[in-house]
C-alpha cells in the first residue's frame, strides 16, 4: 500500500483574513477509497481544486505519485478528475466532450464509445447538448471523461449529487472495483451513508481544519461515550475534574472519548444522577460527522 | 475549549498486500500541436461556435452580393468588395477571439480543460495560434469570395473586372484583420467574462474614437501625440494599404501601450488566478 496522493500542511488563505483550508495533512493510499468528508464550505472542494493546480495553495505541498500534479506529462492519462460535472460547455454534446479529452490525451478514437458504454449514456443520449443533460447524466459524463484516460488515481468531487439510488449503486460498485485493482480513490462527500459504505480511510474536515483522519474502523471503535444527567452542570463539573475531555449538546447530551465504565465511576463518585449511559459506538458515522462539524461551526460560542 | 479532538490516527498497515500498484508506462508530455487541434475544434463545436464561424462566410456572400445589387457599374471594383467583405470581419473576428478564450471561464469549460492541461500558459499559446489561424484562413476565404464577387460582378454588369488591390495590400489587410482580432484576445484574457469583454470591445472600437478624434480637435498637444497613443488611429493605415514608416512606429508604440502591456498583465493574473 502506497500513499499515492500525500497532502502536506496545506493552508489557502484569502483576502480579509479568510482561512479557507487551514494546515490540512493527509495521505490516500492505493488500492483504498478516502473519503473526504465535510459540509458545505468545510474546504472539501478547494482542497481539490488545489490538489490538482486549479487554485494556488498559500502554503503547503501535495504530492502525487511522488510529483506535483503540474509536473505529470499527461495528467488525464494517470489521474481522473472531475470536480463539478455542471462545469462543461452548455452548448457541446457529452460526446463532444469526450472527444475533446479524448483528442487533448491522445487516446484512441475508440475510447470515447467505450466510456459512454461504460457509463451508461445511450448514442441518443450522448448526441445531446449538455444543457438538457440532468445532474444525474452529467455527473454519469464527468465519471466517463475521469476514466477516459485510464488513470491510476481518481479525484470525485460530490461525484454522487443528482445520481438516482441505482446510479449511487453503481457509482459505489465502480469505485469499489477501481481500488480492488489498485487504484486509489480521493472521493468528498456530504452524503455520509454513501462515504460509510464505500470508504476504507476517512479525513473528516470542518471550517477548513481536519477535525478526525483515519481508517472506518478506528473512527467507528473511537466513537466513545454518550451520557446524559439530570444536573448537566454538576456533570460537566465531575468530568472536567476527572480531567476528561467532552463536549456539550443543545440537547443536554454529553460526548466524550472516554468509556461508560470510566464515565458511570466519575459520576457514581460524584453522586450525580444519569439518565443516559451508552457507549456511542456503532451510533454511525454521521452522528460523528455531524457533532464533530457542529463543534467546529459554533467553535468560539461553545466553548 | 471542550471540543472533541481526535487524534488523527495513520491508516493501518494491516491491509492485505495482495494489492499490487499497476505498472505506469512513461508518458510523453502533450505536444502543444495536439492542443491546437483540440482548441481549433472548441471554436466550432457549440452551436454559437458553428454560426459565428458560418456567419463570416455568411456575411462576406451578402456584402458581395449587396455591392452587386447596388452598387453602379463603375464601382464594381474589387477594393470595394474588399471594403465591404471586411467591415463584418472586422467586427467578428475580435468575437472569436474573446469567446475563444472567455468561455472557459464563462462556460467554467476551463476546470476540465486546464486540468488536463495543468499550464495555462501553454493552453493560453494554443488559444492564440489557433485564433491567429482562424483569422488568417478566414481572410483567404473572404479573398476568394471577393474574387468570385468581383469576377460575377463585372460579367452581370459586362464591364472589365478592376483587380486594384496588390498582394501587399492585401497582405496589410490581413495584419489589421488579425490585429483586431488579436485585440479582441488580449480583451478576453483580461475582463474572462464573456459579456464584459464583448461590451469593452464596443466601447473601444465605437465609443473611444469619436472621444479622442473630440479630443485631438480641441487640444493641440493631443492632436499631437495621438498617432502614438491610440491604437485604432494607428491601425487605419493598414486598410488603406501603405504606412509610412513612422506610420509602423505609430503602430507599434500604440500596440505596446494597447496592446502588449494589457496582455501580459492578463497573462501574469491568469496563471495565477484561481479556476472556479
Amino acid at each position: 500500500m502506497l500513499d499515492m496522493i500525500t497532502v502536506e500542511s496545506l493552508t489557502k488563505k484569502y483576502g480579509r483574513g479568510m482561512t479557507a483550508v487551514d494546515d490540512v495533512s493527509f495521505t490516500a493510499a492505493t488500492g483504498r477509497v478516502t473519503g473526504f468528508l465535510g459540509p458545505n464550505g468545510a474546504g472539501k472542494s478547494t482542497t481539490m481544486r488545489i490538489i490538482v493546480g486549479l487554485t494556488p495553495a498559500t502554503s503547503g505541498t501535495v504530492m502525487v505519485d511522488g510529483r506535483r500534479f503540474t509536473d505529470l506529462p499527461n495528467p488525464g492519462t494517470e489521474v481522473g478528475v472531475l470536480l463539478d460535472a455542471s462545469a462543461q460547455h452548455a452548448g457541446r454534446t457529452g460526446r463532444e466532450i469526450l472527444t475533446l479529452a479524448q483528442r487533448t490525451m491522445g487516446l484512441p478514437r475508440s475510447r470515447v464509445q467505450e466510456m459512454l458504454d461504460l457509463v451508461s449514456l445511450t448514442s441518443h443520449e450522448a448526441d445531446r447538448r449538455v444543457r438538457d443533460y440532468s445532474l444525474g447524466m452529467r455527473q454519469r459524463l464527468g465519471i466517463g471523461t475521469a476514466l477516459l484516460g485510464d488513470p491510476d488515481v481518481l479525484i470525485l468531487d460530490e461525484p454522487a449529487n443528482g445520481l438516482d439510488p441505482a446510479g449511487i449503486r453503481w457509482m459505489r460498485d465502480l469505485l469499489r472495483g477501481f481500488a480492488d485493482q489498485g487504484g486509489t480513490v480521493l472521493l468528498s462527500s456530504h452524503l455520509l451513508h454513501e462515504i460509510e459504505v464505500v470508504a476504507d480511510d476517512l479525513v473528516v474536515i470542518g471550517n477548513g481544519r481536519i477535525v478526525a483522519q483515519g481508517t472506518k474502523s478506528d473512527l467507528l471503535a473511537a466513537a466513545g461515550t454518550i451520557v446524559r444527567a439530570r444536573d448537566a452542570a454538576a456533570l460537566a463539573q465531575a468530568m472536567e475534574s476527572a480531567g476528561l475531555t467532552f463536549s456539550g449538546h443543545a440537547d443536554g447530551s454529553v460526548r466524550t472519548e472516554a468509556s461508560p465504565d470510566r464515565v458511570g465511576e466519575i459520576a457514581l463518585a460524584a453522586h450525580v444522577v444519569l439518565t443516559e449511559l451508552r457507549a456511542a459506538e456503532g451510533a454511525g458515522l454521521e452522528e460523528m460527522f455531524l457533532e464533530l462539524t457542529a463543534d467546529t461551526q459554533r467553535e468560539g460560542a461553545a466553548a | 475549549m471542550t471540543t472533541t479532538v481526535l487524534t488523527p490516527s495513520t491508516p493501518a498497515t494491516s491491509q492485505p498486500d495482495a494489492v499490487v500498484g499497476r505498472t505506469r508506462r512513461p508518458q510523453p508530455r502533450i505536444p502543444l500541436t495536439r492542443i491546437i487541434g483540440v482548441e481549433l475544434r472548441k471554436m466550432f463545436n457549440t452551436r454559437s461556435g458553428f454560426w459565428l464561424m458560418a456567419s463570416l462566410v455568411i456575411t462576406n456572400v451578402l456584402a458581395t452580393a449587396a455591392i452587386i445589387v447596388f452598387a453602379p457599374d463603375d464601382q464594381l471594383t474589387f477594393d470595394n468588395f474588399a471594403a465591404a467583405i471586411g467591415a463584418p470581419m472586422t467586427v467578428i473576428l475580435p468575437m472569436i477571439g474573446i469567446l475563444a478564450v472567455t468561455s472557459e471561464w464563462s462556460q467554467r469549460s476551463g476546470l476540465t480543460t486546464f486540468t488536463l492541461v495543468p499550464h495555462r500558459g501553454r493552453v493560453l499559446r494554443a488559444k492564440f495560434l489557433a485564433a491567429t489561424t482562424v483569422g488568417v484562413v478566414s481572410m483567404f476565404v473572404a479573398l476568394v469570395v471577393g474574387v468570385l464577387g468581383t469576377l460575377l460582378g463585372s460579367a452581370v454588369a459586362g464591364v472589365d473586372p478592376v483587380w486594384n488591390v496588390s498582394a501587399a495590400h492585401f497582405a496589410l489587410i490581413v495584419l489589421g484583420s488579425v490585429l483586431g482580432m488579436l485585440f479582441g484576445f488580449m480583451l478576453g484574457l483580461v475582463i474572462r467574462n464573456s459579456a464584459g469583454a464583448i461590451v469593452t470591445y464596443f466601447v473601444y472600437t465605437l465609443v473611444l474614437p469619436p472621444l479622442l478624434g473630440l479630443l485631438a480637435a480641441n487640444q493641440r498637444w493631443f492632436a499631437d501625440v495621438q498617432p502614438w497613443v491610440d491604437y485604432s488611429y494607428a491601425q487605419r493605415p493598414l486598410f488603406e494599404g501603405t504606412l509610412t514608416s513612422q506610420q509602423w512606429q505609430h503602430l507599434a508604440a500604440s500596440g505596446v501601450l494597447w496592446f502588449l502591456l494589457p496582455m501580459a498583465v492578463g497573462l501574469f493574473v491568469v496563471r495565477r488566478a484561481e479556476v472556479k
